[in-house]
């Protein structure tokens, strides 16, 4: 793009602080001279500083690699550090909050409380009684180069929470896990340190509000940042729970 | 008046802050982390290329040890860090890996047989042995010896993030999120704990603790363009600094990395240049080999750099409309390595470009990366003024690093600190009471309180975005990678300026909840003294050691210098830190210093140098046939906390 055909954007964003007693949710519009390579991270913190400092939002590493900047754009879940304005023909850009965890304000919610709590249910971590006894000063245990990288590529999740705002099952149930959940389950059920039974794993998943619940409308495979095979692990995991209750 | 009462507190929860909380917790006592965001978000999840530790299992690594370590990170820090620190350190790294390795971070391991690599421009055939297979794979990194960072493909950080705060999560340890510390609380010379304000609530609370530890990263956004997180303010250190009792040691050590993205400064890894990418001018010229014939793109990240700098002022950068840049080619890699061992940098490329590095160029520039200073502690990681207070990882200056850091050595560093470090403050709390008059927790909240009020109720005044931007321009200006006196001392008088602007902000949003206006208005003073520490300690150092180069006086000059700044912010109504310098003592150097191997060395000697050769030539001497670890420990004995002492196995080698 060059100088001549300088665009102005007009941003649509919705602003609401529930902080603020009998304030209520409402679309506010700002106009935005495009940059070159400018993303919508550069935009809104323009926004902020030059019209308006009270306009709320999330970015941590703005790379695209910590999760934090879910957002829908224009009526998609995505991430906001690297979506590039100029993706939009129109120059007419729509921004909403992710649905299903709790608003902040604005464009900011808390997804950290729902990753944890993800955490806490599919107790992600390595179960193993004697990680602890492990002698530190004795060469460690081997693992298969190809073992260590599906471990790795499961693993690439970033929490951001796309997958939940485009989840419909989410949606409508809020004790759903969903893919972020699927995905981390999976990732400790091929690793070989972690030593819980097929039947541990199944009790946590096993339900309706586990992988069974899915409608496979794979709306998290479509939107993960990281493309994840999120339909593949949840075949994986139902089969695996199918075949090892 | 809210209080929370805790054994250790931990301000931060990246990788240092969680190894700490962890350690403590394990040793029994009540531990809460406070993070400004959801820990698993923290910077440490950027560090894309790897962790050193001298394993020594892949071929390349073979004969690596904590010696090789050590002298790759002495050299690499110009003789400026503290080897005590340092010997600790790299006796402590393989356990550290070996033990995040039990706690599920999926290293690349080695595969047995032949690979292909790209070594200096060629490629080739390296074999890997049996022996080998299965075990944690290493790559190269620049300054060091042997290929020994350690990587999980492209996204080490994150898998180690990953893995510590699921540690700390099965250990039920409590993250406070989006909670900022803005001030200390302390009573004679004791750290009590912090008062802290809620980022959506805006409350205040004070957490009272045993002991504190300040885990909060660098302070790179102190610079317009930083390849660090948007939240590495240095707030952690600055308010540590503010107490006027801890200093901050070597402020103006700040590392530059050869090869971030123009404009937006994202980086991309050093495994680029590890894994063979080569640094390109504007005429497709290799131009490093011309200027380090034998380290090449692999030279300390400072020297390549400055190097960088050096052929872009010789008319051969590349001119852009943000200015000009180099190249780094890894279109001489194989596609499938791109795509999986260096897929972050494929993802930005292809997301911030629009470029495809498996075809094109990348254009990057040297960029603000890594911040050596913060709080001086000691080896215990306990800051030397302030008792009670900790400090680990980036925002500390335990000194592992002196004026440049090994690419490799951060994410180790997090991890070996907070392992130590935690036994330390584990320790502490053991044999403290907690004992805080009321008066002075009830002093301290009213103090921030009325600061916040003061700023909700000025009708007008200067906008804190305004000032911070300010503030960045003269830091990548006057206090960047070349530095000299005439930039330096208007960098100092323009920050004296600010520093007063910055008593009198005036917010337009005047709520006390969440207001990204008023959380500005709370950082940016404190930024803007750190960037005086720097401005004002590169201003004194008429030397140039590591990251810190200044065109008036481009040798190193250890007769005068070989010592540590320590910036103390006593009177708040000043406009400049007092400093203070604590010499590095040659005498008790197992590595005394020589050429960093760069260049020509017109390094002014120290007269110690010399006599510090000699006794370690006679002592050697005295104790003819000691193995190399009975050499270190009698030539640089350090302490390590029991249940890290022990030597460590090698393949091949056993505990030799
Ligand atoms: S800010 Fe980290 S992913 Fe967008």
């Amino acid at each position: 793009m060059s100088n001549e055909e300088k665009r102005t954007l007009t941003f649509e964003i919705l602003r609401y602080n529930p902080q603020i007693k009998g304030d209520t949710p409402k679309m506010k519009k700002y106009e935005v001279v495009e940059a070159p390579g400018m993303t919508v991270f550069i935009v809104l913190n323009e926004i902020r500083e030059e019209h308006d400092p009270s306009l709320q939002f999330d970015f941590v590493c703005r790379a695209g690699i910590c999760g934090s900047c879910g957002m829908i754009i224009n009526g998609e879940p995505k991430l906001a550090c690297r979506t590039l304005t100029d993706t939009y023909p129109k120059g007419i850009i729509t921004l909403l909050p992710l649905p299903v965890f709790e608003l902040i304000g604005d464009l900011s919610v808390n997804t950290g409380k729902v990753m944890r709590q993800m955490s806490e249910r599919v107790e992600s971590w390595i179960h193993d009684k004697d990680a602890e006894n492990v002698d530190l000063t004795r060469i460690e245990e081997r693992m298969e180069p190809e073992v260590a990288e599906e471990i790795y590529e499961l693993e690439r999740c970033v929490e951001c929470g796309l997958c939940l705002a485009a989840c419909a099952t989410k949606r409508m149930r809020d004790d759903f896990l969903g893919a972020v959940g699927f995905m981390r389950l999976a990732r400790y059920a091929i690793d070989p340190r972690d030593k819980r039974s097929g039947k541990e794993f199944y009790d946590i998943i096993g339900d309706d509000d586990g992988v069974f619940g899915c409608m496979t409308l794979l709306g998290c495979e479509d939107y993960c940042p990281k493309d994840l095979p999120h339909q593949t692990q949840i075949a994986y995991l139902r089969r695996k729970m199918a075949l090892g209750k | 008046m809210k209080v929370i009462y805790t054994d250790s507190l931990v301000i931060g929860g990246g990788l240092a802050g969680l190894r700490v909380a962890i350690a403590a917790k394990q040793r029994g006592h009540d531990t809460i982390v406070l993070s400004l965001i959801p820990a698993k978000r923290s910077h440490s999840a950027a560090a894309q290329g790897g962790m050193q530790a001298s394993l020594g299992a892949s071929i390349k690594g073979v004969g690596d040890d904590e010696d090789v370590h050590f002298g790759d990170t002495v050299r690499g820090s110009d003789w400026g860090c503290d080897q005590d620190v340092a010997r600790a350190f790299v006796n402590t790294a393989p356990k550290a890996i070996r033990q995040l390795t039990a706690w599920g971070v999926p290293w690349s391991r080695v595969q047995r047989g032949d690979r292909q690599v790209v070594i200096n421009g060629k490629k080739v055939t390296i074999t890997e042995s049996d022996d080998a297979h299965g075990l944690i794979n290493s790559r190269d990194f620049g300054g060091t010896k042997k290929w020994r960072t350690c990587y999980t493909s492209d996204g080490t950080g994150h898998t180690m993030l990953y893995a510590m705060d699921n540690k700390a999560i099965e250990l039920n340890i409590p993250v406070h999120e989006r909670k900022e510390a803005v001030a200390l609380i302390h009573e004679e010379g004791v750290c009590k704990g912090a008062i802290v304000r809620d980022l959506i609530t805006g409350k205040l609370t004070a957490y009272v603790a045993k002991a504190t530890t300040i885990a909060t990263g660098g302070y790179g956004r102190i610079y317009a363009i930083s390849t660090n997180s948007v939240i590495s303010e240095g707030i952690g250190t600055a308010i540590a600094m503010e107490t006027g009792l801890a200093p901050l040691g070597n402020m103006e050590a700040v590392q530059f990395h050869p090869t971030a993205i123009v404009p937006v400064g994202i980086l991309t890894t050093e495994g680029c240049r590890g894994d063979g990418g080569l640094l390109l001018d504007k005429d497709g010229y290799r131009f490093m080999p011309d200027y380090e014939p034998e380290k090449k793109e692999l030279a300390s990240r400072d020297v390549v750099s400055r190097r960088m700098i050096e052929h872009m002022r010789k008319g051969k950068g590349v001119p852009s409309r943000y200015g000009d840049h180099l190249w780094l080619d890894i279109t001489l890699l194989d596609e499938k390595h791109i795509r999986k061992n260096l897929r972050e940098v494929d993802e930005i490329c292809h997301y911030f470009l629009g470029i495809d590095p498996v075809k094109d160029y990348i254009p990057v520039r040297p960029t603000q990366h890594y911040s050596m200073g913060g709080i001086k502690t000691n080896y215990k990681g306990e800051s030397i003024g302030l008792k009670g207070l900790f400090s680990a990882g980036e925002s500390a200056c335990w000194d592992l690093h002196g004026f440049n850091r090994l690419g490799g050595n951060s994410v180790a560093e997090t991890v070996v600190a907070g392992m130590l470090v935690g036994e330390y403050v584990a320790d502490y709390c053991e044999t403290t009471e907690l004992k805080i008059n009321t008066k002075t927790v009830e002093f301290f909240l009213e103090q921030e309180r009325v600061k916040i009020s003061d700023l909700l109720n000025r009708e007008t005044g200067e906008n804190p975005f305004k000032l911070k931007k300010e503030m960045q321009q003269i830091m990548m200006d006057k206090v960047g990678i070349f530095r000299n006196h005439d930039d330096l001392s208007k960098a100092v008088e323009e920050l004296k300026v600010l520093n007063q602007k910055a008593k009198n902000i005036a917010l337009r949003n005047r709520i006390s909840s969440s207001n990204p206006e008023l959380v500005e208005a709370i950082r940016v003073p404190k930024m803007i003294k750190l960037a005086q520490c720097v401005a004002y300690g590169a201003l004194l150092r008429t030397e140039s050691r590591g990251g810190h180069a200044r065109e008036d006086f481009p040798q190193r000059d250890d007769k005068n210098w070989l010592k540590r700044t320590l910036a103390y912010w006593k009177d708040d109504n000043a406009d400049i830190p007092e400093i203070d310098y604590e010499p590095l003592d040659i005498m008790k150097m197992e590595l005394p210093p020589a050429s960093r191997g760069y260049g020509d060395d017109k390094t002014t000697p120290h007269p110690d140098t010399e006599k510090r050769e000699k006794e370690i030539e006679k002592l050697l001497k005295d104790h003819p046939g000691i193995d190399r670890i009975q050499t270190s420990e009698l030539l640089n004995p350090v302490e390590v906390p029991e249940r890290y002492q022990g030597k460590n196995e090698r393949v091949g080698r056993g505990f030799k």
